[in-house]
């Protein structure tokens, strides 16, 4: 291995880039994904490319690993132009991608993921040996005998890394790698990274849309915006506000673009922080408990409580409960031990509708699953949990739904082809507004928001936002349920973080101590 | 013109582009409907030919015979009619469960086991005739939808696919049948009325018959204006109460609906009783109409009318009002295959004619689903 002396100017630029893209154009019907894309990777460099949702930072990547062909232009790795028209091709020109969602099989242990694909004869010692000499390589301690299923988001994450290390890549993707880690798995995450470059001269795409993650982890910095590159720059004296500027293409309302682009701010108040909730919750778990069909703890005594006018964020690393406690409200799951009161009368859980007709409305985790009915038209989406209010003695009155699904797809601002279209012919964005109208045409007295603008763009967000905000203002108690804390530290009065099932701590708006809630949510104080 | 005012002109050309690539695609897939059928239709029609020629048959003579047995030739229609209101009301009851989102195949035992029911209360239910009959089609819609109800439970309470439940339930049903009709306590008739023949129940008094009314020199039982009347009772229930939304709320996404108040089980089995319900009569009405052998149940008494109103259901994709024309068509096949014979065709390959013609109905749907799928993956896939 040749010696690099300084890290942050350790890549030689000037020699041809360990992967070039020339010029590259992709579309997919009248969107253009990318357009006339030009982007280096050099070796001992941690490139960063930033970009809302859509800007085609993905795609871009998906072309380097074969997934998508593009349409015009050239790719060049070492300076010789190739063409890489399968992941497996990809991988033999040395090129690796961590995706944002892992392929690991959750039964199996981690040496046997990491030689899932192998051909030949296996050598388990062998394979074991491996995975022990990357992990202590790079820092990415690990037991190569543990379960997938009994780690943690943050240690799957390793597993995907060992991976693709074992290959010994010379070109590593990583695509939003931190949207499900909690702060202090990131920071460890950008070390391994900062070893894997400094130590072995690889060079490293760090895909994200968060603004911060990439300031603090990257060498230079590449921003993508309408399938464009925007600017281009070293990472080095670099200013949050430009680039976010670049990113956007215009102004941005510096408080809750903070949100979107993850520049956490701990000293930034609120909105009617100072909300005084002295009337008694409108919703209230008691040490609510939920197992899973195998008996896993999902839910282990919750408690919570939300009151009239406040929005209380449950923060927490995904997979510790959240989708449960989602599913519960939603009347999709029982309690086995504990109770749900909304309004101080005991709801019965896991019965059909029941936490809909006693008030609580809810944005789905994923509106696909819950949220709405993709064949059903967009007036029947809206009339979904009251029918009753658009018929006559059991009967659809059709004229009047679609009269007031017009005035709700004015008043939301949906952009869709009227009543009748269908609902699966809208832009997610516009779905997620759907869900949204719905919910809250119906007077609801608290409304859960379960990751309410994951995959969602810069306005999008916002609206998103500004509609919690209204809500809570009317006296609607919120449950914001997401795992992005910029998201949290943005919109909630309160905040309090689960692990486990289980809230394992609470604090106020005003109070956040970043340390100690990333602390919190990675499960430490337990 | 200012940039302003041109930006507006821009805007409201791309609206109005916008809107007619709408209209037009809305033409476009009509037409893609028509011209599927026809395609589809054609090809079978040239394949059938085909194949009727090759065995030393005249394909004209085939689709006279056809015509001829099913409409053209008289009291063919009302024969027709007879023969089609059993496969209506079966594929109404398939549509039920359809919307719900379950897959009923059973209907063909569904069936039995009403003419069952129904031929053992018809016979041993003394009382006025058309009292009699009526508790005896109420009794097969109560035998079939016991059958589907089968199913129904498994499917919620042990999580058993009720498309293999309904399928074996089938032979169960089949071999219930000719084992109550052994036992001359239960189905079979006494000695004296069934001649040497072994299994046939006795025959339905006159009185406790469904009557039979001659329009236009065609005579065929009330029960095809009951099938009628019961088309317009589920299409009003399916297509415009609130009942009928949530139980395709229920069948297009159950989570959903279940978080909309729509419960899963009482939804689910109810569609299940339903759609049996519907077999179970159209097997009554089987036995006391008189189209189906001569009021007495014989062995092998579905004679396939389950299943073809399951196809008829598949084939109007789910839609109430077409079911009627469909099943009409699927009667003419059945009463116009019996002149087929006549024309020499071998019977095997009068059967291969039906098959083409069936498929042919059925593969439009096919694809057409297929193309609606892609359509919207396309579409939720482009815009992010």
């Amino acid at each position: 291995m040749t010696q690099v002396p300084d890290h942050r100017a350790g890549g030689d630029p000037e020699s041809s880039p360990a992967a070039e893209f020339i010029d590259i154009s992709k579309r997919f019907g009248r969107v253009v994904a990318c357009d006339h894309v030009d982007l280096a990777l050099h070796r001992g460099r941690i490139h960063g490319i930033l970009g809302e949702n859509g800007a085609g930072k993905s795609t871009l990547m998906k072309m380097l690993i074969g997934l998508i062909l593009p349409d015009s232009g050239q790719i060049r790795l070492h300076g010789e132009a190739v063409k890489i028209v399968d992941p497996i091709e990809a991988a033999r020109r040395g090129i690796a991608m961590v995706h944002q969602h892992f392929s690991l099989v959750e039964p199996l242990t981690v040496w046997e993921n990491v030689a899932l694909g192998d051909t030949g004869r296996l050598d388990p010692g062998q394979v074991r040996r491996r995975v022990g000499e990357i992990s202590e390589q790079y820092g990415l301690e690990i037991d190569p005998d543990d379960r997938i299923a009994d780690l943690t988001a943050g240690m799957r994450q390793r597993v995907e890394i060992i991976k693709c290390l074992r290959r010994d890549p010379e070109i590593l993707v990583f695509d939003e790698p931190t949207s499900v880690l909690s702060p202090a798995e990131s920071q460890f995450l950008f070390q391994a990274l900062r070893r894997v470059v400094d130590d072995d001269r690889k060079a490293v795409a760090l895909v994200s849309h968060k603004l911060a993650e990439v300031i603090s982890a990257s060498d230079e910095i590449t921003i993508m915006r309408d399938g464009k590159v925007v600017a281009h720059r070293p990472t080095e004296g670099s200013d949050p506000a430009t680039l976010a500027r670049a990113m956007v293409g215009r102004e941005v309302v510096l408080r809750r673009e903070h949100a979107a682009f993850g520049v956490l701010d701990e000293s930034s108040r609120v909105r009617g922080a100072a909300r005084r909730p002295e009337n008694r919750p409108v919703l209230r778990i008691m040490n609510a408990s939920v197992h899973g069909r195998d008996g896993r703890v999902l839910l282990d005594r919750l408690h919570l409580e939300v009151h009239p006018g406040e929005i209380v964020g449950v923060a927490g690393v995904e997979g510790n409960g959240q989708r449960t406690l989602g599913d519960l409200l939603s009347s999709l799951c029982a309690v086995d031990g504990g109770y749900v009161e909304v309004d101080g009368q005991i709801v019965t859980t896991g019965q059909a509708g029941a936490m809909a007709k006693a008030g609580i409305a809810v944005i789905p985790e994923d509106r696909h699953d819950s949220g709405c009915v993709l064949d059903f038209s967009v007036a029947e989406n809206m009339f979904i949990a009251d029918p009753e209010r658009v018929s006559r003695r059991g009967l659809m009155n059709r004229k009047q739904m679609h009269e007031q699904a017009a005035k709700l797809i004015e008043r939301f601002d949906i952009v869709c082809g009227g009543p009748r279209a269908p609902m699966w012919s809208l832009s997610g964005g516009n779905q997620q507004r759907v869900v949204l109208a719905r919910e809250l045409s119906h007077g609801p007295r608290v409304l859960i928001a379960a990751q309410p603008t994951r995959g969602l763009d810069v306005g999008a967000i916002e609206y998103m936002s500004s509609q919690l905000r209204a809500a809570a203002d009317d006296g609607v108690g919120v449950l914001l349920i997401s795992t992005e804390l910029e998201e949290i530290l943005d919109l909630a009065d309160r905040i309090v973080v689960m692990s486990n099932g289980r809230i394992v701590g609470e604090m106020r708006r005003d109070d956040v101590d970043l340390a100690s809630l990333g602390l919190m949510m990675s499960g430490a104080n337990e | 013109m200012s940039d302003v005012g041109e930006h507006i002109v821009t805007d409201v050309e791309e609206d109005e582009v916008a809107s007619a690539a709408l209209q037009r695609s809305k033409f476009g897939i009509t037409t893609e409907v028509i011209g599927l059928y026809a395609i589809c239709l054609f090809v079978a029609l040239a394949l059938a030919a085909i194949c009727v020629a090759a065995t030393g048959g005249s394909w004209t003579n085939v689709y006279t015979a056809i015509i001829d047995g099913s409409i053209r030739k008289p009291g063919r229609w009302g024969l027709t009619l007879g023969v089609s209101a059993p496969i209506l009301l079966v594929a109404l009851g398939t549509i039920v469960n359809g919307r719900a989102g379950l897959v009923n195949i059973g209907q063909e035992s569904q069936l039995v086991i009403g003419s069952c029911f129904s031929a053992y209360v018809a016979v041993r239910l003394g009382g006025p005739g058309p009292f009699v009959l009526i508790i005896a089609m109420l009794c097969g819609v109560i035998g079939g939808a016991l059958w589907a109800g089968i199913a129904g439970v498994l499917r919620y309470y042990r999580n058993v696919p009720e498309v293999l439940s309904t399928l074996l339930l089938g032979t169960v049903a089949a071999n219930l049948m000719g084992w109550g009709l052994r036992k001359p306590w239960l189905l079979l008739a006494p000695a004296a009325g069934r001649a040497n023949r072994n299994q046939v129940s006795e025959p339905l008094a006159a009185n406790t018959r469904i009557p039979r009314v001659t329009w236009f020199g065609n005579e065929f039982p009330i029960s095809v204006l009951v099938a009628l009347g019961l088309t317009l009772i589920v299409w009003v229930v399916l297509d415009c109460s609130v009942f009928g939304f949530r139980l395709r709320m229920l069948g297009r996404n159950p989570r959903t609906a279940r978080r909309a108040g729509v419960a899963e089980r009482r939804y689910g089995i109810g569609a299940m009783l339903a759609s049996g319900g519907f077999a179970g009569l159209a097997g009554g009405a089987m036995l006391a109409g008189g189209d189906f052998g001569n009021y007495q149940l014989v062995a092998n008494f579905g004679a396939g009318i389950g299943f073809a109103g399951l196809l008829a259901a598949l084939v109007a994709r789910q839609r109430v009002v077409i079911l009627i024309f469909v099943a009409f068509l699927f009667g003419c096949m059945r009463t116009g295959s019996g002149f087929l014979r006549a024309t020499g065709v071998s019977g095997r390959i009068a059967d291969v004619v039906q098959g083409l013609l069936v498929l042919a109905m059925l593969l439009p749907p096919a694809i057409l689903y297929v193309r609606e799928r892609r359509r919207a993956l396309s579409a939720s896939s482009t815009r992010v």
